[in-house]
């Protein structure tokens, strides 16, 4: 692409009237970012017979300072300091028509600790622009000196397992099924049966709120009726995702303080709350001792689609600084959408202190974390414990799987479902800690595991031809071919 | 009851071969193993008494499975785990735990339920055995 800054300079600068944006200091090729700059990665699909770097230092232009016309009023200011530089512009591989936007961003232009500042500018009018058919926020690199002014998770991987009192494997959950329509009381005997059958942790649905069939303190009595009972038959801490979503900040600071008060140790919030309300409730978290969940509802709506939108791996980064403990961000085998490269990207944003760039992970910047908690990544959807070799190795130790269906469709009943998952889980992970190959040995470390485990016998015979592969819509562009699921 | 703290409650006992095994993965990952011991397993009870210190500087199972049996000799009657911790920058805490011995009878946990206000329940988790004086717990 054209490497040449042709930002006009002096007087003629503001002469009345409309410039191009890439005459007006948003495009600026031999620009340096500083190490405290924040830098946006977009990718940008012009309007036919658009030029791509004018398209480019427009996006850069209205995500900054830039208005359709040049106003003198510019001059009042360090305008030049406050304009984003689009400083390199590159074709996306295999995707004609496509170019990759990288703008980097003044510190100053942004409120310390708020996710809702950032992002007004980030992804605020200029997804809407007329020159564009469509844009796609790919990653962004934080600086350091932005990353200190968020909180971070309330409880972060380490102390979570430190109350939680549970080392060395994934964290087992389920959502409770149906996911609309039990009772207070029918609902927590889901809870209670999963718990004390063996998993950690069980969940409302992000749709569970409090609806005529269940209103929400009904849900919360029974449910932690069912935790402490379920904790004093296994000796074993346990938990359930209380959900607090409600259509007022007062209403959910309601549920999560009675939530509090019953002794529950987590709470959970969905995504479609808003980023204000997600940091509200991760500083009350941070203040009450309490583990926050984020359910994701709503952002396939624009992370899903590679061409608009905003991937999923900025959604998480954002997530991190907002500061929740739990986050849904992909099984690779179950019925979500999820590439397994992609996927390990989320994956590694949540948990690394650091991240390389790894562009065949979709990772477009190293990004220092600065010692911000570790946020514990939640594989939702579709999953059973006959992958559970499959799951240990794509995901890793750090994580919730969380069997919904594979729990609570057990042939007999939802005890015995928790418990397969329990076996499987601790027989792999035994496996692995021996040097075994327990990828390759998975369907047979089962089997074995099985011999002294109906409930796991049963188990993988009813799920055992259960897969879900389609191809991904949301991959890397620097692999070549779709990556198979399994 | 079964009490399924630890890594592997799920799983039937392990015999000393898997323990080793377990154990030398830890050494392997740098990790320092420790020995710890109780007739309370709360699980609130955080604090297990501790059978000496971390084994820092042992690079071989063998020496642990050791200590293991000596702990055994005398404390075989009450809950003994093996806990290794990683040092590293951003953990600095427990990386694997699990019970490598458990009384005979395990006598479980009682839950109290006190009335409040509404509907709301106070719960409270008492383990049987902590109603005798500590040391006296499963003889």
């Amino acid at each position: 692409m054209n490497d040449q800054s042709i930002t006009v300079r002096g007087k003629d600068r503001y002469k009345s009237g409309v410039m191009e944006y890439k005459k007006m200091g948003y495009w600026e090729p031999s620009y340096q970012p500083k190490d405290t700059d924040v830098i946006a990665l977009f990718r940008v699909t012009p309007q036919d017979g658009v030029d791509p770097t004018e398209a480019c230092a427009a996006v850069a232009g209205e995500s900054s300072t830039a208005t359709w016309t040049v106003v003198w009023t510019d001059r009042l200011t360090a305008a030049e300091k406050y304009r984003a530089k689009c400083y390199r512009v590159e074709p996306v591989p295999g995707s004609p028509g496509s170019y990759f936007a990288y703008i980097a961003y003044d510190l100053d232009l942004f409120e310390p600790g708020s996710i809702a500042n950032l992002t007004a500018s980030i992804i605020g009018n200029v997804f809407g622009f007329k020159p564009l058919k469509a844009l796609r926020l790919e990653d962004m690199r934080l600086p350091v000196a932005y990353v200190k002014t968020f909180q971070g998770p309330a409880t972060g991987i380490v102390v979570e397992r430190e109350r939680l009192d549970k080392f060395g494997r994934p964290l087992l959950g389920a959502t409770v099924k149906p996911k609309l329509g039990l009772s207070g009381r029918n609902y927590g005997r889901v809870v209670y049966e999963a718990l004390k059958g063996g998993l950690d942790f069980t969940k409302d649905d992000e749709n569970i709120n409090s609806q005529p069939f269940m209103h929400w303190r009904e849900r919360f009595l029974y449910c932690m009726e069912a935790v402490n009972k379920a904790q004093a038959g296994t000796g074993e801490i346990k938990g359930t995702y209380l959900n607090v979503t409600a259509a007022t900040m007062e209403d959910m600071y309601e549920r999560a303080e009675f939530a509090k008060e019953l002794g529950s140790n987590i709470i959970m919030i969905d995504l479609v709350i808003g980023y204000t309300a997600i940091q509200s409730m991760a500083k009350w978290a941070r203040r009450n001792d309490m583990i926050l969940h984020l359910h994701r509802a709503g952002h396939s709506t624009y992370t899903r689609q590679r061409s608009h939108g905003v991937s999923f791996r900025v959604i998480a980064k954002w997530m991190r600084l907002a500061g929740v403990d739990h986050i849904h961000a992909g099984t690779v085998v179950g019925k979500l959408e999820g590439d397994p490269n992609t996927t390990r990207g989320y994956y590694d944003i949540c948990r690394e202190d650091f991240n390389p760039m790894r562009l065949e992970h979709g990772v477009f910047f190293d990004q220092h974390w600065a010692s911000l908690n570790k946020l514990m990544p939640v594989a939702s959807g579709g999953i059973h414990a006959g992958q559970m070799h499959q799951l240990l190795d794509l995901l890793g130790e750090d994580v919730v799987l969380q069997f919904g269906g594979g729990t609570i469709g057990h042939p007999r009943g939802i005890a015995a479902g928790a418990t397969a998952n329990r076996v499987a889980l601790e027989a792999m992970i035994l496996a692995r800690n021996e040097g075994r190959d327990y990828v390759h040995e998975g369907p047979e470390i089962l089997a074995k595991a099985a011999q002294t485990c109906t409930p796991l016998r049963e188990a993988l015979e009813i799920w055992k031809d259960v897969t879900f592969n389609y191809e991904s819509t949301d991959t890397p562009d620097f692999v070549p071919t779709v990556t198979p699921a399994a | 009851m079964r009490v399924t703290q630890g890594c592997f409650s799920f799983l039937p006992d392990l015999t000393d071969e898997q323990i080793t095994a377990q154990i030398q993965y830890c050494l392997e990952k740098g990790w320092a193993v420790n020995i710890e011991f109780t007739d309370d397993p709360h699980p609130r009870n955080t604090y297990w008494e501790m059978w000496g210190l971390p084994m820092f500087d042992l690079r071989d199972a063998a020496g642990i499975m050791r200590e293991l049996s000596e702990c055994r000799k005398i404390y075989g009657e009450r809950y003994i785990r093996i806990s290794a911790f990683d040092s590293s920058h951003g953990w600095e805490s427990i990386r694997l735990s699990f019970i490598v011995n458990r009384p005979q009878n395990e006598p479980g946990f009682r839950l109290d339920r006190q009335e409040t206000v509404g509907r709301n329940q106070r719960y409270s988790t008492r383990s049987y055995a902590a109603e005798r004086p500590e040391g006296e717990r499963y003889s």
